[in-house]
């Protein structure tokens, strides 16, 4: 059966353990053969995990010319890995990064590649993706008909299923061109680690626009109540009152959560881009003209700040 | 100093876009514009320009049907001084593999005409395909270093230097030019054309050119040549009209948590 080539790398990893879309990566695989976790650093911490997921092989390769350096090294490491195994496909997370590095995978490999992939099925051996579009208004199914198909996928896109993999370790060493050495990451500060879920990720997310004037605590409050991820407008972080990594809209993050929950948010076609393939929407805003409205399953028209802090309230005190 | 800034032209994101019976999106139907992303572009190549100590042409670059000339002369009126349209139906469905491939020679092309490029500006993504990866892919395809996701520029001598907030970090990323840069809606507003800006841009230049004039095999192009296909698309049914209470003391905080209660949430 043919190799899969799942990326796993320091991003993959939050606290020292193994990300959740990363193991969607390897269940994923295993759906189009048998996958092969190409770990760039040090895979101590991880190699369990990723054999307790279904990793098959587990590649190590060294990262000293490949960190510190913008993502062209790991593309080129990828690119000889696909050279030696021929892999069925390659699988890599949907993010900056992730598609970067998929990018120039395709160039180099001469492949087809598909992006923000929110399901793969394999179709006699063939992978099948499945894209939201058109700000979730479109499905589409896809197919890569060059190359070695090259996919990045979406966290949340299936449940991490474990199965005992063989986890050979093999070490694999790669030629970095200093071509691919020419982007340097002179500088880098981690983000600090919220104590939430992670945005992509979560089941539910709760999110303030406008309508929170700056103050993002009954927000915040009314997420922590449901242990929800928090996310924010552009509006609000254009505004500065959050950082950039709250956005969810068509320039920032999308999301399909099990519940979303948007507070003082408008509904402009840019914020509904990244949350419009939410299961159930809900929302609050003092507005009831307000498009958002228009897309929700249930909806409060009044004041957040009044709101909020009653729902938490009560939410809390259901929860006991 | 030289600048290409590519910009693309796409369908109005806030109007119906729909699909061809081929499957490749339909740009007839609805209305084009210069993509939102590309403006930071734009904005960025013109201050990089205001700000250089040389003199700085910005060249701006399409790949397009006709109607992309839209996209071009947005570009001009905001203040770049030339503009350069990739226009043949022979590329009309290609996949990112062969854009790129297409954008890449014509990028070769204007730095053979009109001066050595030191700078290669793109958006973050398009906003119709939102792919995100054509800088890189240009990048690959120049051989020069991709400084990527800049929500901050700075040029400094020889380098390139962004702030990038990526998924993980916000990095400090530098590349020495010549260089591709990609930059988000982070990056700084976009200015508005202005009067003099609208005025002036009838007469700046702007060429066309064909797969031929690039020496690209139109083989290589095109939806027959697309490195993927679609199999469908299918539109998503609506969301049905949900229940919307008004808030009376405290009456609409209690009605969210019955609904979130009923549907198992807490």
């Amino acid at each position: 059966m043919s190799e899969v080539l799942v990326l796993v790398d320091s991003n993959s990893l939050v606290d020292g353990k193994i990300s959740k879309p990363t193991l969607e990566l390897l269940t994923i695989a295993r759906r189009l053969g048998e996958p092969s976790a190409v770990f760039i650093g040090d895979v101590s911490t991880a190699a369990d995990t990723l054999k307790e997921y279904g990793a098959a092989k587990i590649y190590t390769v060294d990262d000293s010319d490949v960190s510190g350096y913008l993502v062209a090294p790991k593309a080129e490491v990828l690119a000889q890995l696909v050279e030696k195994t021929s892999p069925a496909a390659v699988l890599l997370p949907s993010g900056g990064e992730g598609k970067e590095i998929a990018g120039r995978l395709a160039v180099k490999t001469g492949s087809g590649l598909i992006t923000d992939a929110v399901d793969v099925q394999s179709d006699g051996g063939v992978p099948v993706t499945t894209q939201s579009v058109f700000a979730g208004n479109y499905t589409v199914t896809a197919k890569v008909t060059k190359g070695t198909p090259i996919i990045t996928v979406k966290p949340n896109s299936t449940t991490p299923e474990k199965a005992d993999g063989a986890g050979e370790a093999e070490e694999f060493t790669a030629t970095i061109s200093e071509t691919a050495k020419s982007a340097r990451i002179t500088a880098s500060e981690p983000r600090k680690a919220s104590g939430r879920p992670e945005l992509t990720e979560a089941a539910i997310v709760v999110s303030g626009g406008r309508g929170t004037g700056g103050d993002f605590s009954e927000v915040e409050g009314f997420a922590d109540s449901l242990g929800a991820a928090v996310g924010a407008s552009r509006a609000a972080v254009d505004s500065g009152w959050v950082p950039h990594a709250f956005q969810i809209g068509q320039t920032g993050k999308t999301v399909s959560p099990q519940l979303y929950i948007a507070n003082g948010i408008s509904g402009a076609i840019q914020h509904r881009a990244g949350m419009q393939t939410s299961k159930t929407i809900v929302a609050v805003n003092k507005d009831d003209e307000a498009p958002i409205f228009e897309l929700v399953d249930f909806g409060v028209v009044g004041d957040l700040h009044s709101v909020l802090p009653t729902a938490t309230e009560e939410i809390t005190k259901r929860k006991g | 100093m030289n600048i290409v800034v590519c910009v693309k032209y796409v369908p109005d994101a806030t109007a119906d876009r729909t699909f061809e019976d081929d499957s490749t999106v339909d740009r007839a139907g609805v209305d084009g514009l210069l993509s939102e992303l590309d403006e930071y572009a734009v904005e960025q190549a013109l201050q990089i320009k205001e700000k250089a100590d040389s003199d700085t042409e910005v060249t701006v670059l399409t790949v397009g049907p006709e109607s992309a000339t839209d996209a071009l002369r947005k570009s001009l009126q905001m203040g770049a001084d030339r503009a350069v349209h990739v226009q043949d139906e022979a590329i009309a469905g290609s996949c990112a593999l062969s854009t790129s491939l297409v954008l890449a020679e014509a990028v070769k092309k204007i730095g053979a005409d009109h001066g050595a490029w030191d700078l290669v500006v793109c958006g973050m993504a398009s906003t119709d395909g939102s792919m995100g990866v054509l800088p890189a892919m240009l990048a690959e395809r120049l051989e020069v270093p991709g400084v990527t996701l800049g929500s901050a520029v700075e040029i400094d001598g020889d380098t390139v230097r962004i702030r990038r907030d990526g998924d993980t970090a916000t990095e400090t990323i530098e590349g020495t030019l010549p260089a591709v840069l990609s930059v988000t809606d982070q990056s700084g507003e976009a200015r508005y054309p202005s009067f003099k800006g609208i005025m002036a841009a009838k007469k700046k230049p702007m060429e066309t050119w064909s797969l031929a004039d690039l020496g690209v095999d139109a083989e290589l192009v095109g939806l027959t040549a697309a490195s993927s296909t679609v199999e469908a698309t299918e539109a998503r049914p609506p969301r049905t009209a949900g229940q919307v209470v008004t808030d009376e003391d405290g009456s609409g905080a209690a009605a969210l948590v019955e609904f979130l209660a009923s549907k198992k949430f807490i």
